[in-house]
């Protein structure tokens, strides 16, 4: 039964991976940037609706539709002062921007904030602790229950966009070939900085989810990243669904590699990426694309 | 007043120059067909007046208003479509993706998924098939339909035949000939076919090395001065006019 327990809470933790790794798989779908400030912003979006819920003495739900629209504004700005100027000068150029970002964002929260861990629980009341119990004494988490639910209905969200909407058929253009787009009346940069946008506000969610289940401060943004990242290879980069996926094998690798040892935690979850990054390249015929997971040019 | 002019336009790639001092005019309604052997420019050409590809030099100008550094998006919203060489259809995409993805973001007009659908029948029973999986006929009466859901005032078509076998060619034409019974919208082709361009058009204009070396009613042109020019076989005459 503790062999169950430790799957189901995995898949829970995983749901929150899949939260915080959506918007890095959109943004490389879209546009081919893996956006190295991904953790940080998550990080900063943390603070934001920290800082809104304390300031105004309201719940962080409340205070994320506040944040989002600054997120989503917020993603605007990056992609026309930065991630456009960076894409003209080739692919590694956005690493090197978005690392750079990373630097100067952690830094300024630090600045600005200190490096005293912060957390959003004491703001959500019981929500923070309070579960059900099922039988063999399992015990599921009321915010755990949520998290996942928030990210199922975030992708499904997502894939709706994509798959119904104008907006969402002009992303999928523009990732596929945005010199064509052009050719048919779509403003490739609008999209793109559309997209940003969008991304930015899945990070906003994931950010506060982070600030709900854990402790944050200003370099925790470093290790989303990573684990995002690792989400988005084992689930496959581009496809919104993989990623569910991807967290999910990642949470439950972490849970499990966490009873064979306290280092477990990250050890197991770092041996399922390596074994399916090894996967993926025996199966890719030495294809650098199939190390990163990438099926086409389309998102989702 | 000529709906589209083309004004001792250049355009480069790189060092190479590949359309030098090109002027042409096209009316509403008249058929433009391009010839020229591989590497004239035609290609490049069409690009440039679509706005996918930067001009070095020259003026292109719509409606009489210089098109100068508009982006290629703005010029399909003033009425300017290109069926690119190759197709490049958005092969992930359904065909009803792709009709749809143009209409939302083109001019509004006559051109519907039901119109473009009447003109191309072929496509009725692929709406839902995704491009990447279509035969070449499919995808080029795809990327017709798809520049038609812009209403386009001028539609660009580059290499229509190409890869294409003598039946699909067919199929295209025959659906082609519904656009230009509607007799509004001006049509620049660029063919390799010179039989089919021939029968279409109502002016032909010969490329060759990056400039229009012939240029005259269809009427008016013989098979034999066309190829001569195609080859640059009377080089050192200077340009031809009929």
């Amino acid at each position: 039964m503790m062999f169950f327990d430790q799957i189901l809470q995995g898949i829970f933790l995983g749901a929150y991976y899949a939260l915080i790794a959506c918007g890095l798989s959109f943004l490389f779908g879209v546009m081919r940037i893996i956006n190295l400030a991904h953790g940080s912003i998550a990080v900063l979006s943390a603070f934001l609706v920290l800082s809104l819920a304390e300031h105004f003495g309201i719940s962080p739900f409340f205070a994320l539709l506040l944040a989002v629209p600054v997120m989503a504004a917020a993603g605007f700005v990056l992609q026309r002062t930065i991630l456009e100027r960076s894409l003209r000068s080739g692919p590694l150029t956005p690493l090197l921007s978005t690392f750079g970002l990373a630097v100067v964002l952690d830094n300024s929260m630090f600045q600005s904030f200190g490096a005293n861990t912060r957390s959003l629980a004491p703001n959500i009341g019981d929500l923070s602790f309070a579960g059900w119990s099922g039988p063999g004494g399992i015990e599921v988490g009321q915010l755990a229950v949520l998290t996942l639910v928030v990210a199922v209905a975030l992708l499904s969200g997502l894939q709706a966009l994509l798959t119904y909407t104008p907006l969402g058929r002009a992303i999928r253009a523009c990732a596929e070939d945005p010199e064509t787009a052009e050719l048919v009346g779509i403003d490739a940069r609008h999209v793109y900085a559309a997209a940003t946008a969008i991304a930015l506000v899945t990070v906003a969610i994931a950010g506060t989810f982070l600030a709900m289940r854990s402790t944050f401060d200003p370099y925790t943004g470093p290790t989303q990243l990573i684990f995002a990242f690792e989400a988005i290879v084992i689930g496959g980069t581009g496809s919104l669904w993989g990623t569910l996926i991807g967290g999910i094998v990642l949470g439950v690798a972490q849970n499990l590699g966490s009873q064979v040892s306290p280092q477990g935690f990250l050890i197991g979850g770092h041996l399922a990426f390596l074994l399916v990054l090894a996967a993926r390249f025996a199966l890719a015929g030495r294809d650098w694309r199939g190390w990163f997971g990438v099926r086409s040019r389309a998102v989702a | 007043m000529s709906l589209l002019a083309v004004e001792n336009l250049s355009a480069r790639h790189g060092l190479l120059q590949a359309v030098s001092g090109v002027s042409f005019t096209a009316a509403e309604g008249e058929i433009l067909a391009l010839v020229g052997a591989n590497g004239a420019g035609k290609t490049t050409l069409l690009r440039t007046i679509a706005g996918s590809h930067r001009a070095a030099g020259g003026r292109i100008s719509f409606e009489g208003a210089d098109l100068g550094t508009m982006r290629a998006h703005r010029r399909v919203q003033l009425g300017i479509a290109l069926v690119p060489e190759g197709r490049r259809l958005f092969g992930a995409m359904t065909v009803e993706e792709n009709l749809k993805v143009a209409g939302a973001n083109g001019r509004r007009g006559r051109w519907t998924i039901e119109t473009v659908l009447d003109a191309f029948a072929l496509l009725k029973p692929l709406l839902r098939r995704r491009c990447g999986e279509l035969s070449g006929g499919q995808q080029q009466a795809t990327a017709i339909g798809r520049a038609l859901m812009t209403n386009p005032r001028v539609l660009l078509l580059d290499e229509v035949s190409l890869g294409l076998s003598p039946v699909a060619v067919r199929t295209v034409y025959d659906s082609l000939q519904t656009v230009i019974a509607q007799g509004d919208t001006t049509i620049v082709l660029v063919e390799q076919d010179l039989s089919r361009a021939l029968r279409i058009a109502t002016r032909v204009a010969c490329m060759l090395e990056g400039r229009i070396v012939l240029e005259g009613k269809a009427a008016d042109l013989t098979r034999e001065r066309i190829t001569e020019a195609y080859f640059g076989l009377r080089r050192g005459e200077g340009g031809m006019r009929a």
